[in-house]
This record gives C-alpha cells, structure tokens and sequence, in this order.
C-alpha cells in the first residue's frame, strides 16, 4: 500500500479503517460571474422593461438569505397594461404571421436559451435553491427541448388533432410555481405561443429570476413587442391576471387549494382552463424489481429537487417481504447524498425554496412523528443560513396518516406496504391525487397489468421523474385537468376552426326538448 | 397412483456435486450442485440497463477538483495494475514496464509507485528480476507481479493446460493470478464447469508454504453482454473463491465501462454486507484518461465505500492510463499543461 492511499484512510487500534477524506470532496462551485444580474428588475410589458406601480419586493437566495436583486410589483393597472399589450401584439402581429414563421421565433429562443444555458442554470439554483446540477443537466436542457418541441409544431397544427386549420384563443394568462420557475415557463409559454397565442405570465414571488432573464432572451430574439409579458409580483396579481375579462385562456400549475379557486372564478367566463395541481404519487416496489436501480428511483423520485415536485413520488408502496432490504438499503445510500451550496457542482440536495415551505414541511413531519410514524433523516450537516431540511424516511406510516395523505412538498418520503398486485393498485389509487406513479418490477407483464389499474395521469415503469416534450403530462382528479407536453399540450391553446367563430357559425344552440 | 414393484423407478441422474468452495458451501449448503448453484444465481436480483448506466453517467458528473483532484491522481498511480500483454513482449520490454512502475515519473520522487505489474506467465521470471527489492514477493509491502493464465485471453484450453499455466506462474514467483473464466461454458449454462475451473485455479495458486497468490477472476464482460450475466458471473466467481473480480482481458471490445464496474461494485457491496467479507474489483481495458480514472474512483467511493480505495481492493488494469495521471499530476504541481515528451515511455 502506497503512501498516498493511507493518507485517505486511518487505520485504528480495532484493525477497523475509517474513512476521512475523498469523500468530503473539496468544493466545487460554479462561478457566477456569467450573470450579469441588475440590481432591480422592472415588468416586461411590451417589449420593454417598465416600473410596477405595485410596492416591489426582493428576491432572496434561500441558501444564504441574501438579496439577490430588486422585483417590481404588478399592480392591477399592470396587469391590465400587460393584457392590453398582449391583446394588440395578438391582433395586430402574432396571429396573423404564418405557422412557419412563428416556429422560426422559437426555434431563436431554443437557440439562445442553449447559448446562455450556464447563465440560466446558476440564475435558477441561486433564486430558487436546486443544485446546480439539475438545474444544469435537467431543467435548463428540457426549457430548450422544449422550445424546439412545439417550434417544429408551429406550422404543423392541422396535425394537432382538432382538424384542419384550428385557431388560436387569443390572450393566455399563465401563473407558474417556483419548483421549476424556468421550465414550468417554456411548459406554457412554447405551445401558447406555437399555437398563435400570446401571453401574460407571472412567475413565483420567490422565484423570479429566470423568467427575467428569459426576457432578455425574447429582447435578443426579437420576438414582436407584447407577444410574451412577464409580470412579476405575488398571489394578488395572479388572481388580478387569471380574473382579466380580456383574457381567453387561463393555465396554472401550482397548489390545488389555489387551483380550485381559479376554477370557481373563470366558471361562466368563457375562459378555458388548465390546471396542474398537488399529487401524491406512489412509487410501487415489487419484490421481484431491480433492486439497485429502485433505490436509485426511489431517491430521485422524492430526493430531486428537494421533493419540490408535484408528481414526485411521495408514497413509497413496498412489497412487504422486501420492506426491511428496500429500507436498509436505502438508509445507506441516504448517507452519500451531499447537501449544501446549489452553486456547488458535487451538491445532491439544495435548499428548501422559502421559510414558508420550509415551515411546512417541518410541521407534517412534526404530524407525522405525532401520529406514530418512526422518522429517520440523512445525517446532513446544516448551513447555518438559509432554509434546509435533511432528507427524511417515515417508516411505521398508516395509510390514514396525515403525512400519507397530503402534499408535503419537501424531501419527506412516506414507506407503506402492501401484499399482493391487487392491493398495491388499490393503495396506490386512495389519494385524492392522480398525477402520477412509479412501477418497479422486472417483469413487463406486471407492470402492463399494474399500470392499468392505476389512476394517475403519468405511470413510470423502472424510472422516475423523466421528462420529455413530446409526452404529455397532468393529472387525475385533484391533480387538475388538462394536459401539457405532447400533441395533447397544444389542445390546451388551441380550439376547432368553426367553433364559435362569426365565419363558420355553429347553428344556434337547439333548447333542451326533454 | 399405485407403484407396482417390479417396475424400475425411473433412473434419476443426481445432480453433479461442485468442488467445495468454502464460500459457496456456507451460502448455498452442503448440497452444492450445479443445480443449487444454478437455482442462487438465478435467485439474484435483475439489473434494469437504463437505470444502472443513468446511476454510472450520474455518477460521472461529479466535479472533482483542487485537493480532492491531487488526491485521486495518487491513488490512481498507486492502483493501476501497469500491463503489457502483447504477443511480441519480450524481457527487454518487461524490464521498461518495471522501470516505469518502480518510478513513474522521474522529474518527482514524490510520485507513488504502481501497485503491480501485469504480465503473461513466461515474463514472470524477467519481471521480478527486473523489480529487484521492490518486488513485494508475497508480502504486500512492494510491487506485485500479476500474471494472467488460464489460456489467457479466451480460455478455451483443457482444465489440466489452465492449472498448469497458473502453477508455473506462482512457482515462478507470480503475487497475483489474474485468470479467465470459460464464457463458452457460462453462456452454455454449465455454471457449474465454470464454478468447477475457479475452484481448481484457485487450488494452483496455493504456494508451498501454504500462502495463496491473490486470484483475479476476469468475467469478459464484453462477451457475457448482458448486466444480468455479470451479475450472475461475479457472483458466481465469488462464491468458488475469488479475491477479485475483473471486466475484461482488454482483448475485447466493450472492456471496462463505468455502468459494468457500478454493477460489479454492488455485488461486491452486497457480498460485503451478507458476510463481512471484502471482494476487490478491478476493471481493465480502456480506461486512459485521469478524467475517466476519477469517475471511477467516485463510483468505487460511492457504492462500496472508500475504504475500497486500496490496492487489495480495487485496481485499474491499464497501460496508456499512467501517463495521462502523470501529466495531470505535473500540471496541478506546476500549473500549467506540459506535452507526452515530458512523460517517459515505458
């Protein structure tokens, strides 16, 4: 043995060898001198960045607490300043330019979003607190595949499903969470936009840093004024956009206690609605599943991005006979994950996106303990700043108990068994949720059978978390309505030619004889 | 059903008994056959190939720099098994080999030395010659010489031809047998043959004093081709007695990958865990860059545990590998990148 290795190691009276070095490797930041941050940001109305007329707030980094830049607030009055632009960028140049060159505007966006991907990525990890990791190797790359996506639909809409030459709805009013402020931006702003719309957005109070950027990117791309607004402020300018009259279509993904109300107050508008809401999906391990790649799953189906996830998979179903292995093993590759700095490229588990969430997430663990579960959690070391949580395993968990039932949001994953096939669907299907599920077997027949008998809009099948543009996503039941992603996605902005317009009108509604 | 007498029972061929391997005995019970072999490894869990190679490109994604970077290029140097294995070797080329492994890279003594060198059974003799002192001769406290045997690389000669060529090589003086076993057979399903053949090398590696030259069992996971064979082979390769298992001859292509070496590296982790014992894992054959070196160690580190990270327990079998450590090494001494001329050639 060379000299070099026994440094790495030290050896102890009992013969036993500890480990002490390799590792704790030594940091790895990426630098954030590619951003060129201002130290406030204005609205973008227009075209053009412009002063809210709300009391404008600041956006902090969660893992340090600290400022990063200035945010203007949309008022009601910017808000209908928003609509007002989007409406005449609709009428006067959007929806009159061909298919074609529409795609060509976002085939410059996808391009330009892969040009300043770095920038992009450690803007999202410093504001929103994801390793820079994901938001390098996952989130940035899927915004740009995602632009690419609906680009090559742009002028391809008669294939959409709706039959020849469908129309455009006209002004889309988008709010999106922080989980994935960037990506849940290209999720709604590309197929709007292929399908001949324009938008108003608002992205999350605590994240909207990317989005700003991205108008940059817009500015660059030379997209026509008011085609994209982004507006910038908290839930009363959500509810101020999604309540517009001039609005035509509204799309939120976020909490389903918000999305109720946004559904409850377009009803009888004539606005069209999706809605991507809560989950709380089930990642069913069978005993006859490839172990190591399930723990890898199971990992990253309530590990990525700190369980910031709507369809992260929150119910681990275990097949009793392998309850004890599924969890020792998975206690043990727990201790592996590096927590800490999202701008370090090593770093496995950021922080938690806002005290709020934090708050939350340590309350239904409290509950959870309460109610009788054994809590077990990663031994992380805790920054002193910022909002952190180590990633944490209930075992002992009723079906009944709270931390079973609801949205966590955080890196909490709740392990429940079940016996038999049957009873791992019925289980899997007692949520009020629906967005999605896992599958872990080896055998193809199983998993065919199984996941036909899940309700859940997204069924996963020796994987978690993947996504891809051409797959449409969403929800059963209280995980909302409509789909995005996918040939499916553009349904969403996009309604039959004919269909209530002046000239095709449809005959007069027959009243009801019976 | 009644059983009439004078009808013969139907002639029931009992399972053939396997050599008994210490291992395999105490895992499997004494009713060692190639069909209660065959029975556990088919037991074993399966491997999902997205999901293995997604863990190992994850796994490659690690940033290793500054102080972690000087360490791992050490460790790297004091893990490679430094090989030649070519048909026109000769001593002369030997002795260049041992020269550079006894002192890598003569612009810094501070640079550690390789852990063995790899060669075919005749250079044995030319290669302990040449280590002189360093030679470790057994003890673990120098160089080992590794020889392959075993009709090396494609195995298919008779078992008495496969002990043969590994007794010569331990009574030339070789540390470590690293042997192939018969794919032909793994993939006929005679594991059982398979089984049988490791027992027997094992049993030639035995020196006069009783010691045992280390056994390296190389699967050819190129030609196994699927990551259920390999699990099943390492296992396999374990239970008759091997202290290490190994990829590849280099003589095949794929050789070494990372996904190959994660999966290797989970069953020596869960071999680990069912009886305390540590298996070594060496992958062999296409690993030239300090760059891949590193994802390696990160991936040993990682999934068995850094306390693999020592010569008994993990190797790289490599030639061109050295080189670019060493470059990599000079570059974080001086700061700046120098060229192959500032290397020596082995």
């Amino acid at each position: 043995m060379t000299d070099a290795v026994k440094t790495n190691t030290v050896t102890t009276g009992t013969g036993k060898t500890v480990a002490t070095r390799f590792l704790d490797y030594a940091p790895a930041p990426e630098s954030t001198s590619i951003l060129h941050l201002k130290p406030s940001y204005g609205l973008f109305i227009n075209g053009q960045f412009v002063d809210g007329h709300g009391p404008s707030f600041q956006t902090i980094s969660p893992a340090t607490e600290k400022t990063i830049a200035e945010i203007s607030n949309a008022d009601a009055s910017d808000v209908d300043a928003a609509v007002r632009a989007a409406r005449k960028a609709y009428t006067s140049t959007w929806s009159r330019l061909s298919g074609s060159d529409r795609g060509k505007y976002l085939f410059r966006i996808a391009r330009l979003v892969q040009e300043r991907a770095r920038e992009l990525a450690v803007a999202e990890s410093l504001d929103n607190g994801k390793p820079i990791k994901e938001s390098r190797d996952v989130d940035v790359p899927l915004v740009a595949a995602w632009f690419f996506y609906y680009a090559g639909w742009a002028d391809k809409l008669d294939y959409a499903g709706l039959g020849p030459n469908p129309r455009s709805l006209g002004v889309a009013a988008q709010v999106i969470p922080w989980n994935f402020p960037l990506l849940m931006l290209a999720w709604k702003v590309a197929p709007a936009l292929a399908a001949g719309n324009t938008v108003v957005i608002k992205p999350a109070e605590t994240t909207p840093l990317s989005a700003l950027i991205f108008a940059e990117i817009l500015q660059q791309a030379e997209l026509p004024d008011g085609v994209v607004n982004i507006i910038t402020g908290a839930g009363d300018t959500g509810e101020a956009l999604v309540n517009h009259p001039d609005v035509n279509k509204v799309a939120f993904t976020g909490s389903t206690a918000v999305g109720r109300a946004i559904a409850k107050s377009v009803a009888g508008t004539g606005k069209k609605v999706t809605l991507e809401l809560g989950g709380k999906a089930a990642n069913i391990v069978f005993d006859d599943a490839p172990l190591d790649q399930a723990i890898e799953g199971i990992v990253n189906g309530i590990f990525f991005n700190q369980g910031h996830v709507c369809c992260a998979g929150s119910r681990l179903l275990v097949q009793e006979n392998i309850h004890d292995e599924i969890v020792e093993r998975l206690k043990s590759r727990l201790m592996t994950l590096r927590m800490g700095d999202p701008l370090d490229k090593n770093t496995d588990i950021g922080a938690i996106n806002s005290r709020e969430q934090l708050d939350r997430v340590r309350e239904l663990s409290d509950v959870g303990e309460a109610e009788g579960a054994v809590r077990w959690n990663a031994p992380c070391v805790i920054p002193d700043k910022g909002f952190w949580f180590a990633p944490t395993i209930f075992t002992n968990v009723s079906t009944s108990s709270r931390i079973a039932r609801d949205e966590i949001f955080g890196p909490v994953l709740a392990v429940l068994t079940f016996r038999t096939p049957a009873e791992a669907i019925a289980k899997a299907n007692n949520t009020q949720y629906g967005l999605s599920a896992g599958i872990w077997s080896d055998k193809g027949s199983k998993i065919l059978a199984v996941a036909d008998g899940l309700r859940a809009g997204v069924i996963w099948a020796n994987t978690f978390n993947r996504f891809d543009p051409a797959s449409p996503f969403g929800g059963y039941k209280e995980s909302g309505y409509g789909r995005e992603g996918g040939r499916h996605g553009l349904a969403a902005y996009l309604e039959s030619a004919g269909w209530g317009t002046p000239a095709v009108a449809s005959p007069p509604r027959k009243q009801a004889s019976s | 059903m009644n059983a009439t007498p004078h009808v013969l029972p139907r002639q029931v061929t009992q399972p053939r008994a396997l050599a008994p391997a210490e291992r395999a005995l105490s895992l499997i019970g004494g009713d060692l056959t190639e069909k209660s072999l065959k029975l556990h490894l088919d037991g074993l869990t399966g491997v999902d190939a997205v999901g293995l190679e997604q863990r190992a490109a994850a796994l490659g994604t690690r940033s290793i720099k500054t102080t972690s970077k000087a360490w791992a290029l050490d460790a790297i140097i004091s893990l490679i098994d430094l090989t030649t294995l070519e048909g026109a070797d000769t001593p002369g080329k030997v002795r260049s080999l041992v020269a550079k492994a006894v002192n890598p890279d003569p612009s810094d003594s501070a640079t550690p030395r390789v852990a063995a060198v790899c060669v075919y059974g005749d250079m044995v003799p030319h290669a302990i010659e040449s280590l002189g002192a360093s030679w470790s001769a057994g003890e673990d406290n120098g160089i080992n010489v590794a020889a392959v045997a075993t009709a090396f690389p494609s195995g298919r000669a008779s078992l008495a031809v496969k002990i043969a060529d590994t007794s010569e090589a331990v009574v030339a003086g070789a540390d470590e047998i690293d042997m192939v076993i018969d794919r032909g057979a793994f993939l006929a399903g005679s594991v059982g043959v398979v089984f049988d053949q490791i027992v027997a090398v094992k049993e030639a590696c035995r020196r006069t004093n009783g010691t045992y030259a280390h056994l390296k069992v190389i699967l050819e996971t190129g030609e196994l081709s699927t990551y259920d064979n390999v699990r099943r082979a390492s296992w396999l390769a374990i239970l008759a007695g091997g202290d290490f298992i190994k990829t590849s001859t280099g003589k095949v292509s794929p050789a070494a990958t990372l996904p190959v070496t994660l999966l290797m590296l989970e069953v020596v982790r869960d071999w680990y865990r069912l009886t305390g014992e540590r298996i070594g894992v060496k992958p062999a054959g296409g690993i030239r860059t300090a760059k891949d070196a590193i994802k390696y160690l990160v991936t040993v580190a990682e999934t068995a545990g850094e306390e693999w990270l020592t010569p008994q327990l993990f190797r790289f079998g490599a030639s061109s590998l050295l080189n670019d450590v060493l470059l990599q090494r000079q570059k974080l001494t001086t700061g700046r990148y120098s060229g192959p001329d500032y290397v020596t050639m082995d």
